[in-house]
């Protein structure tokens, strides 16, 4: 058995001395949960996430977690994480694509009911046809469910965000789930130096009474009410209360943004973004366009790239502030839709100028001559 | 739960609510009652808002009343008429989604025996006949296959009540009503014996009618999932609202199905559960 220190989460994110490990993605997933001090791991398999979960599981073999099992389906797994984290225990799971939708119902409720649970998200394609090919087309249905989301680019990424996501999730003002959303076998099934904290320190465990809301263990008074906003009579004082409640979900959302600016550096990362050709991307699009700039540069051509990592709450003030100077705004993406490009539409001063695409989607890649591409025709 | 934790602080008395004064002052919380007790005590359940003749509202306020340790317990609802009542029921109650409650359930009760490891947190689902027989019997299922300690009540009135009588998997064979025009096509789903085979200790099938036998019932079945498994208990509550019969005649009801064999109240109890409910009667004998 494993003998860790808790350490204050500064002390593990920004102090300790750190080593380089040659992993994957899962394998990032499985680094950053050791130090997390999870309590209950909830599992169930779906392409390219089950690697990540099958680590986890390992780590609670070898006693990093004190419970952990297999659900019988992601709305049940989903609904049993709801039901651990309302009893007042750190929570971890993990799910993507057709998982993501069949679970769907839960991640309103969870940010509804103030859950500071903690999902990871690999991202693939959505049936029908059947694909388990990479696609962040997941994303767009999640935007609105109230919970926080970050997208990470890199092996690196994830560990950081699933690690700091815990901190940010569970501040009293905050106190709501967070989806930490990766891009499948891009990230999850490559290998790469990842930088992380000894392996004998840990976040400090959850607090259940900094929740805002009562636990649901009967230490606290039982008076009559739901630990949800459960609004079922048909007068407006009913219908005020649910309204006030859902904004106060966006509020909380709100709030997050403070905490993200301390521990992740901010909603965005600009490399020169004062040039006229400007890519705003998140997830492994990000590091396609930053091979595309590259090939840009080369050609004399001068273009800027805005990373976002926060998308839930999204950095509309800053997105506005950047592109400000921007003749034109290119929004590569990995999925059909183009959900980045309409919120990037909806944030910025002049809409007209953001282009959509490319997009590669059905498991394609998006090789960096795509995007050089676009940006030539604004040369 | 510490009962000091909900006294009334000096100076606020009056401002508190009466039900809340009463509760503080004459609940059951930590006094061992029953049902035979009713009457003498603060019910957990404030003025419902169920129809007249609500079996289910009776079955809810009994089921209450014969908690083992309502001040220890944690109760997970589901969508459904016995949802309208949940919002004033005295102890922690959680309503998720509609057919979930058995998978929000496991989680909260791995959650409570790792937080508190030294304490009886009982863990109790209560839920209507839709929510566990047809929406959320995968999730009632596995919590049964994965042998959770949690306690399955079902409230079953044969109907969606809440939605306005629609046939449910627990409504009988040939019943007319919505969205079964041509009466029910199939038999009522076998639970009791589905949940004996599933790894349920102990199955229960009773009535508000009796409510000493229900009580029994209903302990029985939360002690037993305690220590040696998970276990489920059918209540039959008639609808006067949706089976169209006046309030008075719920009882009259449930007597006709047992004489026509409809409804027949009945235990299922595993060795292990027998060698641990007769070991824990013959010390409450030995106490009286």
């Amino acid at each position: 058995m494993n003998v860790q220190r808790v350490v204050e989460p500064d002390y593990l994110f920004f102090e300790a001395k750190r080593e380089k490990r040659f992993i994957t993605g899962s394998e990032a997933v499985k680094e950053a949960i050791k130090r997390a001090n999870v309590d209950i791991a909830i599992s169930y398999p779906i392409t390219p996430q089950s690697e990540s979960m099958h680590l986890v599981g390992d780590i609670y073999a070898e006693g990093y977690l004190q419970d952990y099992f297999r659900g019988e389906n992601e709305l049940a797994v989903m609904s049993a994480a709801a039901g651990a984290s309302m009893g007042g225990v750190r929570v971890f799971t993990a799910t993507g694509g057709p998982g993501t939708l069949r679970a769907f119902e839960m991640f309103p409720t969870w940010a509804g009911t103030r859950l500071p649970i903690v999902c990871a998200f690999m991202t693939r394609g959505v049936n029908s046809p059947l694909s388990i090919q990479p696609d962040t087309i997941e994303m767009a249905f999640m935007l609105d469910t109230g919970i926080i989301i970050f997208h990470a680019e890199t092996a690196q990424d994830l560990y950081d965000m699933l690690l700091k996501a815990f901190v940010i999730a569970e501040q009293t003002d905050v106190h709501i789930p967070v989806g930490v959303f990766v891009d499948g076998f891009f990230v999850t099934h490559t290998r790469v130096n990842v930088e992380v904290a000894p392996e004998d320190l840990k976040l400090p465990p959850y607090n259940p009474y900094s929740a805002p809301v009562p636990v649901m263990d009967m230490e606290n008074v039982p008076i009559r009410q739901m630990r949800d906003p459960f609004i079922m009579k048909s007068n407006f004082i009913s219908y005020a209360s649910h309204a006030s409640w859902q904004q106060e979900i966006l509020a909380a959302a709100e709030r997050a943004r403070k905490y993200i600016h301390k521990y992740l550096g901010g909603l965005v990362e600009a490399e020169n973004e004062g040039a006229g050709i400007l890519i705003i991307a998140s997830g492994t699009a990000v590091s396609q366009s930053r091979e595309a700039v590259a090939l840009a540069r080369e050609e004399g051509l001068d273009v800027g790239l805005i990373k976002i990592k926060s998308i839930r709450p999204f950095p509309t003030d800053e997105l506005r502030e950047l592109s400000r100077n921007a003749r034109v705004v290119i929004v590569p993406e990995f999925n059909r839709v183009g959900w980045l490009c309409r919120e990037v539409k909806a944030a910025i001063d002049d809409a007209t100028k953001v282009v959509g695409g490319p997009r590669v989607f059905g498991g394609m890649t998006m090789p960096p001559e795509l995007i050089l591409a676009e940006i030539r025709r604004y040369r | 739960m510490n009962k000091n934790l909900f006294t009334i602080s000096p100076g606020f008395e009056d401002v508190m609510p009466p039900e809340y004064r009463e509760l503080v002052e004459n609940g059951p919380f930590g006094k061992g009652l029953g049902v035979s007790d009713l009457g003498t005590f603060k019910e957990l359940l404030e003025e419902h808002p169920l129809c007249a003749g609500c079996g289910l509202a009776l079955s809810l306020r009994l089921i209450l009343a014969s908690l083992p340790n309502p001040e220890d317990t944690v109760i997970v609802g589901s969508t459904g008429c016995n949802s309208l009542a949940f919002p004033q029921v005295a102890v922690h109650n959680i309503h998720s989604l509609f057919g979930n409650q058995n998978a929000v359930a496991t989680g909260l009760k791995r959650a409570l025996k790792l937080r508190f490891p030294d304490k009886i947190k009982d863990v109790v689902v209560i839920a209507g006949d839709g929510a566990t027989a047809d929406i959320g019997l995968d999730m009632v299922l596995h919590s049964w296959f994965r042998r959770e300690n949690i306690t399955t009540i079902m409230l079953d009135n044969e109907a969606y009540a809440n939605t306005g009588g629609q046939e449910s998997g627990m409504s009988w064979l040939g019943t007319v009503l919505n969205m079964a025009p041509r009466g029910k096509k199939f038999p009522k789903i076998p639970l009791p014996e589905i949940a004996r085979e599933a790894g349920c200790a102990y199955v229960a099938v009773c009535s508000p009618f009796n409510p000493k036998k229900m009580e029994k019932m209903v302990r029985r079945a939360i002690l037993v999932a305690r220590e040696t498994g998970p276990t489920y208990v059918q209540v039959f509550c008639p609808c006067p609202t949706n089976y169209k019969f006046q309030p008075r005649e719920a009882l009259k009801i449930v007597k006709n199905r047992e004489r026509e064999e409809t409804y027949i109240a009945r235990e299922y109890i595993s060795p292990a559960a027998q060698e641990m409910l007769s070991r824990l009667e013959a010390e409450a004998v030995k106490k009286e």
